[in-house]
């Protein structure tokens, strides 16, 4: 037995000393706080502090105490006192008013010497702590709609460029539809497209109409994919934005799939108020207005020219404006509220990108003491029932919130008035700030799991932990004794090494993740239990202790090793094609195979050849 | 201490036709069962409402509970959210999957058939009757709002489920086929289809509702059956190796025997733990534990009188185990 390499004694202290320190965060509990943070323009200080305290003390609120963070307040509450946070929270959002938003948090109590090595606590998932859970579709046929008409419009720029007229533009089911006087110009333009977007669009003879011949114009499919791809990417962004305005802490915004969109919100209770700033697609648009037609006579007849379209503002009053867009919400990169300089309205500062700065320049140069309006338009979800049958659309209201005549040439940086109030005016700039989505998402699936239910979830799933592990480890130890003893120290440390690898990788610890590891516990004594088997059949066929020990381990380990292969094939085909839960599950599963192989077998030999190695022994306890 | 005599030598294989015909007919009930009975899916799978109401004044749990069992509502699920007044109530859907609207129709694009959260007409109605049941008992319970979780969601889910079965089965199958021998990895692919069966046939039995949870479970039987079967092919193959004779039934025989105490032991500390689960772990692992220990039972029972004797009637024999030697052409030619 003294032919133990040395240098795998030294590997296993060295990772248990590793899965110990890393594992040790687990150890300090969450603590329930409120994070307190101004909306745009309010300042966090020691005054609001001292409001915050007085507001706690004033409704008997017992809390631990109000730490000033830079732009935020953290109200510590006594660890364990779910309820009281949640009180806590609701005292603040009231007696601080609408100038604050409150978000419930869960605190580390991690000491800073040990999150400086980065060895922190596991996040808790949302069946843990509580909090709100968004599936959210993105509408990527509405994206594919924006795209085409904007291809539609740069091929009409594109005719007028190069003077070839009688031709007509339009969308059609199969894609873009371009009718043309004659089959000279067809293939003029045909090639003219090519050319400038050849790589973009796809450009086919379509069928006579009349006795005109046509071009059908499609975008190209990989260029479908990479504005889809774009497009989520995007919409993932802008969502990570809004939900940092909300001030949550520790938020999940990931991709799922190709359209699809998950949004977790810990201690989050208030959905109406998450939703509306998640849900809510707003955007702007400047359009020029179209002074050529009588905007009350347009809105008695509906008669307005081909080029222009009927926009109503927030009074009712009818507005004509171009159809075509000067600039939009997704060339915008900055929005702030504040007063106006001169009339100390409330405004909303604007700055945009090159590209729209560009436009915007264009535009401007020509149109100086001409109007131009602001269209708002916002996208809520909807469903009636046709035929028996549900039929979902998008409502989408368009309204006009500003007309303003154009003072001056401008391009990156400009004003926009009009709005009812400063509150207004800074959920405006929040919401443009954030960027606009670049496609509207629907929730299509929404899970709000309270703060109680998750505190009640986490105690269990503990208790079913240690009440689990210590019945395996009475068990094995009466069972093979002292070899039992050892491979429960095999087992304490895979659970260590376990705990430490998800906290270093930060894994989110879910209620399927402790059935996870509930389950590798009682599965990891497989190894032991194969190796001390081995070893009772050779002592039986009359082996010395110390060869029988040797012919366990190198016996037991094809076995051992066939075992937990297949055992892992059938946990990454759980992460593979497992979503949300089943995921946090197979994940913990995974780790905890790999982990066990090398405590119950690495780890107890090692601990046998130190006992056995360096004495004759008459007997094994096994 | 031992939990079973290990110069036992019980002739497992003499049961092979009666084992194997048991077997059979479970599989071929349970099948029945899952497709005539159904599946009793979860909201995971189904989609399904969510009901929030508040009640004006501070209420128990427990009466809300009661109250909603009263109404007929028993197998509502109620959590509290937002303080100790407010409370989430979900209902599974009633409707029978197929009346839902086609939602993977080709063309049909993804905004218009997909759910939002929204006044559906089955949310609403569910919502109102849940309501007469709350105020039934207290007049001072109102509905916050009512919602939805689509159906396809759940849809996905299933698909994505039997890929991952299926997945799991022709992995290790694979990894059976290289390690052993077509004849191992045969047997096993047919073990897991009947251990998934068996269990998945007791969900539709008894009714109890399957949901993610109870997915990852069956899973995870199909992962703790193959180790038992593992172990005794391990056995089979370095017996058939050692042994001179090797008649395939003794030497069969004789690995289920040698392997018992590993089979029994494990068995009992995996049960133990998920044990643990089911008793201690609450609603949401209750079933995970369950199924788990309904699924080791299988699983052990199928090492030992379906696996094996499926590997003995594909003729499993001594030769196509011996280890491949290198082809030497030297060794070849003589004779």
């Amino acid at each position: 037995m003294n032919d133990y390499p040395r240098w795998k004694h030294a590997l296993v202290v060295l990772v248990t000393v590793l899965g110990l320190i890393y594992a040790l965060p687990t150890l300090y509990p969450k603590q329930p706080a409120v994070q307190v943070i101004g909306n745009s323009g309010t300042v966090i200080d020691e005054a609001t502090r001292e409001r915050a305290m007085a507001e706690l003390q004033k409704r008997n609120i017992p809390f631990e105490s109000v730490e000033l963070k830079t732009d935020a307040l953290l109200v510590l509450f006594p660890i364990g006192s779910t309820d009281t946070q949640l009180n806590g929270a609701a005292a603040l959002r009231e007696g601080l008013g609408e100038n604050y938003t409150t978000a419930p948090n869960l605190a580390s109590t991690v000491p800073a010497w040990l999150r400086a090595i980065g060895a922190d606590s596991m996040p808790l998932g949302l069946d843990l702590q509580g909090g709100v859970h968004f599936l959210m579709e993105v509408d990527q046929k509405s994206v594919r709609d924006t795209q085409e008409q904007r291809y539609v419009d740069d091929i009409r720029g594109l005719l007028r460029d190069r003077n070839i007229r009688n031709t007509n533009v339009s969308r059609g089911a199969q894609g873009i539809v371009v009718q043309t006087p004659n089959t000279a110009d067809r293939d003029t333009i045909a090639a003219a497209i090519n050319k400038d977007y050849t790589t973009d669009l796809l450009v086919v003879n379509g069928p006579l109409v009349g006795d005109q011949p046509t071009l059908l114009v499609t975008m190209r499919p990989e260029r479908v994919r990479v504005i889809a791809d774009n497009t989520i990417k995007q919409n993932v962004g802008t969502l990570r934005n809004r939900i940092n305005a909300l001030g949550v802490a520790e938020p999940i915004i990931v991709q799922q799939g190709d359209s699809r969109i998950v949004v977790e919100l810990p201690g989050v209770q208030d959905t109406a108020e998450a939703k509306r700033i998640l849900g809510a697609t707003a955007t702007l648009e400047y359009r020029a207005v179209d002074q050529s037609t009588n905007p009350q006579e347009a809105a008695r007849t509906g008669q307005v020219p081909g080029d222009s379209r009927l926009y109503r503002d927030k009074n009712g009053n009818p507005l004509v404006l171009k159809k075509k867009v000067i600039v939009k919400g997704d060339e915008l990169i900055d929005a702030s509220s504040q007063a106006e300089q001169q009339t100390g309205e409330p405004a909303v500062s604007v700055t945009l990108n090159e590209a729209g700065a560009r436009k915007m320049l264009d535009f401007t140069m020509a149109n100086v003491g001409k109007p131009m309006a602001v269209v708002y338009i916002e996208r809520t979800p909807e469903v009636r029932i046709v035929d028996g049958k549900e039929e979902r659309t998008a409502k989408i209201t368009e309204t006009v919130i500003n007309e303003a005549t154009i003072r001056g040439v401008f391009s990156k940086n400009f004003q926009t008035t009009g709005l009812e109030s400063m509150k207004v005016a800074s959920e405006l700039a929040l919401l443009l700030k954030s960027g606009s989505l670049a496609a509207p998402v629907d929730i299509v699936e929404e899970r709000v799991i309270g703060a109680s239910l998750g505190a009640d979830n986490i105690e269990k799933g503990i208790n079913s932990v240690i009440i689990g592990l210590l019945a395996v480890v009475v068990f094995v130890g009466l069972y093979y004794k002292l070899f039992g003893l050892i491979a429960d120290l095999a087992l304490l440390m895979n659970l260590v090494l376990l705990v430490a690898i998800l906290s270093i990788f930060q894994a989110t610890l879910t209620l399927p993740g402790i059935a996870g590891i509930v389950l590798t516990l009682g599965m990891a004594i497989d190894a032991n239990v194969l190796i001390c088997e081995r070893i009772r059949e050779e002592i039986r066929n009359g082996a010395t202790p110390l060869a029988a020990i040797r012919a366990g381990y190198e016996k037991a380990w094809a076995t051992i090793l066939d075992a937990n292969v297949t055992h892992l094939i059938a946990a990454i085909g759980l992460i593979t094609f497992g979503s949300g839960p089943i995921r946090g599950f197979a994940i913990t599963l995974t780790i905890g195979i790999i982990t066990s192989m090398f405590t119950s077998v690495t780890g107890t030999h090692s601990i046998i050849s130190l006992i056995f190695g360096r004495s004759k022994v008459k007997a094994l306890s096994v | 201490m031992e939990l079973f005599n290990p110069n036992a030598n019980i002739d497992f294989m003499r049961w092979r036709k009666v084992s194997l015909a048991i077997s059979v007919i479970l599989m071929v009930v349970s099948a029945a069962l899952i497709f005539v009975r159904g599946l009793n899916y979860g909201l995971d799978f189904t989609g399904g409402t969510l009901v929030e109401v508040k009640y004006e004044r501070a209420v128990d749990v427990a009466d809300v509970r009661s109250a909603l069992a009263d109404g007929g509502f028993g197998n509502a699920i109620v959590q509290t959210y937002g303080g100790t007044n407010e409370f989430a109530i979900r209902l599974a859907n009633e409707e029978h999957e197929a009346e839902a609207p086609a939602a993977a129709e080709g063309e049909t694009p993804a905004s218009e058939a997909e759910t939002g959260i929204h006044n559906d007409a089955t949310a609403d109605k569910l919502a109102v009757n849940v309501l007469k049941a709350l105020q039934a008992k207290r007049d001072d319970a109102k509905v916050l709002r009512s919602s939805f979780v689509g159906p396809q969601i759940g849809e996905e889910l299933r698909t994505d489920g039997l890929v991952a079965v299926i997945f799991v089965i022709a992995g290790i199958s694979i990894y059976l086929w290289i390690r052993f021998e077509w004849r191992f990895a045969v047997s096993a692919v047919a073990s897991e289809a009947h251990d998934a069966l068996l269990t998945m046939g007791i969900f539709a039995l008894t009714g109890r509702e399957f949901d993610l949870p109870a997915l990852a479970a069956v899973l995870s039987v199909v992962g703790y059956s193959i180790n038992d079967k593992i172990v005794v092919f391990d056995r089979v193959r370095e017996i058939f190796r050692s042994s001179r004779k090797g008649e395939p039934i003794e030497v069969l025989n004789r690995s289920i025997n040698s392997t018992m105490s590993r089979t029994i032991m494990t068995g009992v500390t995996t049960a133990l733990a998920v044990g643990a689960l089911y008793v201690f772990g609450g609603a949401a692992l209750e079933s995970f534990g369950l199924i788990m220990l309904i699924g080791i039972v299988i699983g052990i029972l199928s090492s030992i009188f379906f696996a094996n004797p499926i590997l003995l009637a594909l003729g499993v024999s001594k030769q196509d185990l011996m280890p491949v030697t290198k082809d030497d052409p030297e060794l070849e030619r003589r004779p």
